[in-house]
């Protein structure tokens, strides 16, 4: 596809971004080239703040708010954005090139019909009339293997699936027939399960129109799919390009070959202690409901000190529900949660400070989870000092010592605010807050998803490294399998509020499966960039359009 | 949309017990001015003996709370008493009054809401530009000026300096055409819209603003649509909530807080009914005037959580 010389559609010469911050414009591109031509795909690919979405708006002779394109040149089929217009640049945008957004969910204005925002660019451009827009739309959603296309445009955003949603804003990208598509982390959103059809549905799209695509993420299995080319970026400069094949196969520079080689932590599985030994925590045919809606039915399972339990599953299969009933958070209606084998109070409110002490969470986004307001040693030291009575300097020399333990500087780092602090440095503030009441259980709330692989994986051989060393006991909630294969001893499938499939690890990767752990594991994309066919393959094409509404 | 039913049903019982505590509230504080109604009735004739007579024919030595509960039984029915000054029952003495203040409120809202929602969105889209930061300081005088200096401000300058409007507004309902009460209310209308408009405007612009980092507004420029169109097809419908909020107490504030206008003006309003029914101890009126006052706050405000619901698609389109 890429080989053959196409005609030149983008050509981006040596293109130098600003963003302003501290009251001061700071370079954070640093002089990119991208070179595209007509019907093909590059991928971007690269941490984040590599500036691979500033580098693909820029695309559009757009920056957000807050940045500006300081040097370089853009040229986009012969006109140069950089010194044209903003209305030029303006009728470019939505006409000839598009953009789908990474949340379909929050980038669909709540207050419009999906169809009437997806027929405002053609009636705009006088493309299309109304009608004959509307017409193309549902034919689009055909295409897009979207359900009852003729009538799924006329409802809302909240009322349709973000699987369904993301398809139909690829669908609206496609509304002008552009010639260039921006697609800024398209799948980053979504479940394996969802990303597969929706991977699918765009590469078929993308084929059908001979479109040209940027191809923003920082997977790279699903890169390996989509694109052509591939570029790797690092904070604001190329690394290196080359044709996917090759990218994949030989990869010359260290930075690349790291990223490649990021899913090979992997530690060996741990099998139950023999004899009467009473698990940590075990959860009873537990069922629970929000109101009148039932969303646990009948769920048990077991976790032993010393070992991981990785709960897997769709959002809203129930992983964080059942977290919430361990900890007494959401009482269940039925069922029990024993704790060393003592029955534990339904709710939290019950429980006494020592049950509360053994049970702690560490939650997915360290963001929203650390008060920005607080101190380090106040984060660290709170739990510290309510649990076990900590005072002074008992307490400092504590702080200090969980500040080692998660391989931060305590005097470094004591006296800061999580603003100030990466976020693979305030995950692990969120583990050190975990670790400061003694438990013996600890609930991982895909602690690991918001992290860029390379952090991520910092994250998980810590956690390994604190489970040795403290004999402490996991619940790994987590959609992600591949961090299953790297840390779980046992696995818990659920979907929707029951329990499919459980037991060790090595069982749960070996068939056979569940049909619906098939599904799962099917899913996830790898590196194989004829992956993405040879699943479709294998399915049939009117098995995805099920697995969609399972 | 039967939920919504079953909220305005629920706020609509709440707002009832809310206007039984003010009727307390406003039954006793009367009663603790200094002075009873007899006294204020009689006022220099009230000997010993006439007082004792007044208070046994009005009923008042019997304890508060028996005349509350009867004065609460009348206002049940819409019997308000009867006003102490005039003799004419509360009812008729407040009746007209409040239609004229009813009558310049609307003169003013008419005015006030879409010249302000109008500017709220011309300024969000002119955002830190030179327009916006004077209608920003303009907009801030008017609202940190008191509304009778504002009233004697535009007596002075279209009507003494320029004889344009007249500066007393002391129609009779009965009297005078359409065209001419509008022209003779005009001052006091104006001033009232000089008051309001301001908080609704900036509350527009803020709330406009607001939703601009939004991930689908910049979809809607990605797009290529025009930045009014930004502002009005897309972050508009999203940003009603607060402006509804805003405009329904602005509107509550034209019929509770034109007093000192009416006062200006002399304008026959129940603002300025409430003024001489203070100075003349006519408790049934003042406290029938209050209860009025909070009847409307709970109302407008009631409209304004209505509103807010109507507004939002996810509660008018459920799943």
């Amino acid at each position: 596809m890429a080989d053959e010389k196409k005609d030149l559609l983008l050509k981006i010469r040596d293109l130098r971004i600003e963003g302003y911050s501290d009251e001061k414009w700071l370079e954070i591109v640093h002089g990119v080239d991208l070179t595209l031509h007509k019907g093909e795909v590059m991928g971007l690919i690269g941490e984040s703040g590599a500036g691979k979405s500033t580098i693909g708006l820029a695309a559009m002779g757009f920056a957000r708010d807050g940045c500006r394109i300081s040097g370089g040149s853009i040229e986009f089929d012969g006109m140069e954005l950089t010194t044209t217009s903003e209305s030029d640049r303006r009728a470019l945008r939505g006409s000839r090139i598009a953009y789908v957004a990474q949340s379909a969910a929050a980038s669909f204005n709540p207050a419009h019909k999906i169809i009437d925002q997806h027929t405002e660019a053609p009636i705009h451009y006088r493309i299309r009339k109304r009608l004959e827009a509307q017409e193309d739309a549902m034919e689009l959603y055909e295409r897009l293997r979207l359900p009852n296309p003729q009538e799924i445009g006329f409802r809302y955003p909240h009322q349709v699936s973000g699987g369904q949603l993301q398809r139909a804003m690829t669908a609206m990208a496609m509304a002008c027939r552009p010639d260039l598509i921006i697609f800024d982390e398209p799948t980053t959103a979504l479940d394996v399960t969802t990303q597969i059809e929706v991977l699918a549905a765009i590469r078929d799209i993308v084929e059908q129109f001979n479109t040209a695509a940027i191809y923003i993420t920082h997977d790279l299995a699903v890169v390996a799919q989509m694109a052509d080319t591939i570029k790797v970026l690092l904070k604001g400069n190329e690394v290196e390009e080359a044709d996917t094949e090759t990218m994949l196969k030989s990869p010359k520079e260290d930075y690349t070959k790291s990223l490649w080689a990021v899913r090979s932590f992997k530690r060996p599985q741990k099998s139950r202690p023999g004899g009467d030994a009473v698990p940590v925590v075990s959860v009873e045919n537990v069922d629970a409901a929000y109101g009148d809606t039932k969303v646990l039915s009948n769920v048990s399972f077991d976790v032993y000190a010393g070992m991981t339990v990785a709960v897997v599953g769709e959002s809203g299969s129930g992983k964080s529900t059942t977290a919430r009933c361990i900890t007494g958070l959401l009482p269940p209606t039925s069922g029990k949660i024993l704790m060393n084998g003592v029955d534990m109070p339904p709710s939290y409110k019950d429980r006494t400070k020592e049950e509360l002490r053994k049970a702690q969470m560490i939650y997915q986004m360290a963001d929203t989870a650390l008060n920005p307001k607080v101190r380090i040693c106040d984060i660290i030291g709170r739990p510290a000092q309510f649990y076990m009575g900590l005072r002074g300097a008992a307490l400092k020399s504590r702080v200090d010592e969980l500040l080692d333990l998660i391989e931060l500087e305590p005097s470094k780092y004591y006296n800061r605010y999580p603003p100030e602090l990466s976020g693979g440095q305030k995950q692990r503030i969120g583990i050190a807050r975990a670790l400061a009441a003694d438990p013996t259980f600890i609930i991982c709330d895909e602690v690991t998803s918001a992290l860029d692989q390379l952090v991520a994986e910092g994250i998980l051989k810590l956690l390994d490294r604190l489970q040795k060393e403290l004999n402490l006991a996991y619940m790994f909630i987590t959609h992600d399998l591949a961090t299953v294969r790297s840390i779980a001893d046992e696995v818990v499938v659920m979907k929707q509020g029951e329990v499919v499939e459980a037991g060790p690890k090595n069982e749960m990767f070996t068939p056979p499966h569940h049909p619906y752990t098939d599904l799962l594991l099917s899913s996830v994309p790898e590196m194989d960039p004829n992956w993405l066919t040879t699943v479709l393959e294998e399915r049939g094409v009117d098995n995805i359009g099920e697995a969609a509404t399972v | 949309m039967g939920d919504v039913l079953g909220i305005v049903l629920k706020r609509l019982g709440l707002g009832l017990i809310t206007l039984l505590v003010i009727s307390i509230l406003i039954f006793f504080a009367v009663e603790l001015l200094p002075g009873d109604i007899a006294e204020a009735v009689l006022g220099q004739g009230a000997t010993a003996e006439n007082l004792k007579a007044m208070r046994e024919q009005m009923g008042l030595n019997e304890p508060a709370i028996v005349r509350y509960l009867e004065w609460l039984w009348g206002a049940v029915r819409g019997d308000f008493g009867v006003s102490l000054i005039s003799q004419r029952s509360v009812a008729d003495t407040i009746g007209p009054r409040f239609a004229a203040t009813l009558f310049l409120a609307c003169y003013a809202a008419v005015i006030a809401v879409p010249v302000a929602i109008t500017l709220g969105i011309i300024v969000a889209l002119l955002r830190d530009s030179v327009f916006d930061r004077v209608a920003n300081v303009l907009t801030l005088t008017s609202i940190s000026s008191p509304e009778f200096f504002l009233g004697y401000v535009l007596v002075l300058y279209l009507a003494v300096k320029n004889p344009l409007f007249p500066a007393l507004a002391n129609v009779n309902f009965q009297d005078v055409g359409t065209f001419e009460l509008y022209y003779k209310t005009f001052l006091p209308a104006l001033t009232m819209v000089l008051v309001v408009v301001a908080h609704m405007m900036r509350m527009t612009r803020a709330s406009i603003i607001n939703l601009l980092a939004s991930p689908y507004i910049e979809m809607a420029r990605l797009k290529g649509t025009p930045a009014w169109k930004v502002i009005v097809k897309h972050a508009l419908p999203n940003a009603w909530a607060p402006i509804i909020n805003v405009v329904a107490l602005n509107l509550a504030y034209l019929i509770t807080g034109v007093v000192l206008v009416e006062v200006v003006f002399v304008y026959p309003g129940i603002g300025q009914l409430l003024v001489d029914s203070v100075t003349k101890r006519d408790f049934p009126v003042v406290q029938a005037c209050c209860l009025i006052f909070a009847a409307t706050f709970i109302l407008l405000n009631l409209a304004a959580d209505v509103g807010a619901i109507l507004t939002n698609p996810r509660l008018r389109h459920p799943k």
